[in-house]
């Protein structure tokens, strides 16, 4: 099968710690897959990996079947944490989406009518067509991220790789995001998202990776959400419940920690 | 009124000091605009006194000012980048111990050739009258090299200051774009220092440009705000100079500190009418 994401024998160190250890695995093209895990168990760091952000100590990456290299990156899509942008920055919705052109254009590029012409489309297809003109600073979280994420559009990216997007966003606008990203998947997108919500996780998502510095399962979310392997994860932070058929997860760490 | 303002220009000194002032606020407020938002400030200043080293050393040498200024700037920027990588120290304090290392350098050069002083010492406090066409023609060409460049980098260099990790996952050069800036600013700071001095360039790099971010909402509005603002303060401190007999570089100065707080006061007013907030 393609493959969109190629990872073997990963390691990788933050802050001379080891983040990342010994990570294998695969996503098939056109997935969506959630990697959650505690906090510090180096999902941030992994998504850096994939995009050559922070130095290999060892193994291979391979974007669509290629090295991370310039060509490569075009194709990967990244939306960051909130907290790694300035928001008060003078730059309309419409700059910012406009910013997933540069990649692919030469010095004293101006933008063309079809690179326009793409960020509107981006722009449409996250619901913000009607905000272009407005400063990045005076939007909610949630429409900050769909911002982004059209940036990512814009860049005309075949997989995405988000970090935490629904972290410090209301309930709904979670959902929306979500929605979105399963639309984007179903129009043949890559979709590679970290995130604290596993529920959300089992119910729209294709594949889920447990990782905590290494992999502990990946697979369905039917098959590796289990107590076993949802405890091994999290080691202690997380109490898993069950009433009936139901299983409720609850993490007992702060999620902005 | 007019008369007053065409009174000055019968002076070749004044013409050659309005057009100098004119042109090195407006490469200040280009870049500014990035210093400002990139929180470049005291990198700003630390390359400006680091500049002084080399005046002092190509004064003595009867070297180029302008390109010994521009070298002691340079392996300033770089040199504060390379010790912070390398040791446990912050880029803050790498800054603090290689400004105050080649600017005591200038000092102690001076210090042995006396005849000289009075001459440096226009380089520290900055005279913009005393430019001769020689130095207009130095700081025109710098101007354009600077404008040329951002000219041709500039979706980059905006990519990467809006939101560096993203430009280079992307694969933006974002390391090139950052010694690009570096470069840049050493460039602008080297054509300002005999305007505003030393001391005070900082000042034309900063305020014009927060001025200008105070009221811009996007940033080519914000660097062609910041460049009016600048050239405004120069034209107008060099006539009340000229009026008042003040040191020019000081007026130019406090008149784009004034209007950066009649900007604050009236900007934050019509926020608080609007009832928005940035922040």
């Amino acid at each position: 099968m393609d493959r969109a994401i190629g990872i073997r024998d990963l390691d990788v160190a933050y802050d001379r710690r080891l983040a990342v250890e010994d990570v294998t695995f695969s996503v098939p093209r056109g997935a969506m897959v959630g990697i959650v895990g505690p906090n510090g168990g180096g999902k941030s760091t992994l998504l850096k990996a994939v995009l050559g952000l922070v130095p290999k100590l060892h193994g291979t990456v391979e974007i669509l079947g290629r090295p991370v290299n310039r060509k490569a990156r075009r194709l990967v899509g990244y939306v960051p944490q909130r907290e790694d942008v300035d928001w008060n920055f003078p730059v309309s919705a419409f700059d910012v989406v406009m910013m997933g052109r540069i990649p692919s254009v030469k010095l004293f590029w101006q933008p063309t009518a079809r690179d326009k012409e793409l960020a509107r489309e981006a722009l449409r297809t996250v619901g913000m067509e009607k905000f272009a003109d407005i400063p990045i600073g005076e939007f909610s979280g949630g429409q900050q991220q769909r911002i982004f994420l059209a940036r990512a559009l814009a860049q005309q990216a075949e997989v995405l790789l988000l970090d935490e997007p629904v972290s410090g966003v209301d309930a709904p606008s979670q959902h929306e995001i979500f929605d979105l990203l399963r639309s984007l998947k179903e129009a043949g997108k890559t979709v590679i998202v970290t995130t604290h919500d596993l529920s959300c996780v089992a119910e729209r998502f294709d594949l889920a990776l447990l990782l905590n510095k290494r992999v502990v399962a990946f697979g369905r979310p039917e098959e590796v959400f289990t107590s076993e392997l949802l405890n091994e994860t999290y080691q202690s932070h997380l109490m898993i419940l069950k009433l009936g058929d139901r299983t409720i997860a609850i993490e007992d760490t702060n999620h902005d920690a | 009124m007019l008369e007053h303002l065409l009174e000055p220009l019968q002076f070749g000194f004044m013409q050659r000091g309005l057009v100098a002032a004119v042109l090195v606020a407006a490469v200040c407020g280009i870049l500014g605009s990035f210093v400002v938002l990139k929180g470049l400030a005291f990198i700003g200043d630390a390359l400006a006194h680091a500049s002084f080293g080399g005046v002092a050393l190509a004064f003595v040498l009867g070297a180029n000012i302008y390109l010994g200024a521009f070298v002691f700037a340079l392996a300033t920027a770089f040199g504060i980048g390379a010790v912070s990588r390398r040791g446990r120290v912050s880029f803050d304090t790498a800054i603090g111990v290689l400004f105050s290392g080649t600017f005591a350098l200038g000092i102690l050069i001076i210090s042995r050739v006396d005849r000289y002083t009075t001459d440096l010492f226009a380089y520290l406090f900055g005279d913009v009258l005393s430019i001769t066409e020689e130095d207009l023609w130095t700081i025109a060409a710098l101007g354009l090299v600077v404008l040329a460049l951002v000219a041709a980098f500039y979706r980059q260099l905006l990519f990467a200051a809006f939101d560096p990790t993203v430009a280079a996952a992307s694969g933006i050069p974002a390391r090139f774009l950052e010694y690009l800036l570096l470069a840049l600013l050493g460039v602008t700071i080297v054509t300002a220092i005999q305007a505003v001095g030393i001391i005070m360039v900082v000042a034309l790099l900063v305020t014009p440009s927060a001025t200008a971010y105070l009221f811009a909402s996007r940033f080519h509005h914000m660097i062609l705000a910041s460049v009016a603002v600048g050239s405004f303060s120069a034209l107008l401190g060099i006539y009340l100079s000229y009026y008042l007999d003040l040191a020019s570089g000081a007026a130019i100065i406090l008149v784009a500190t004034a209007l950066f707080f009649v900007t604050l006061a009236l900007t934050g007013h019509m926020r608080k009418l609007s009832g928005i907030s940035r922040e």
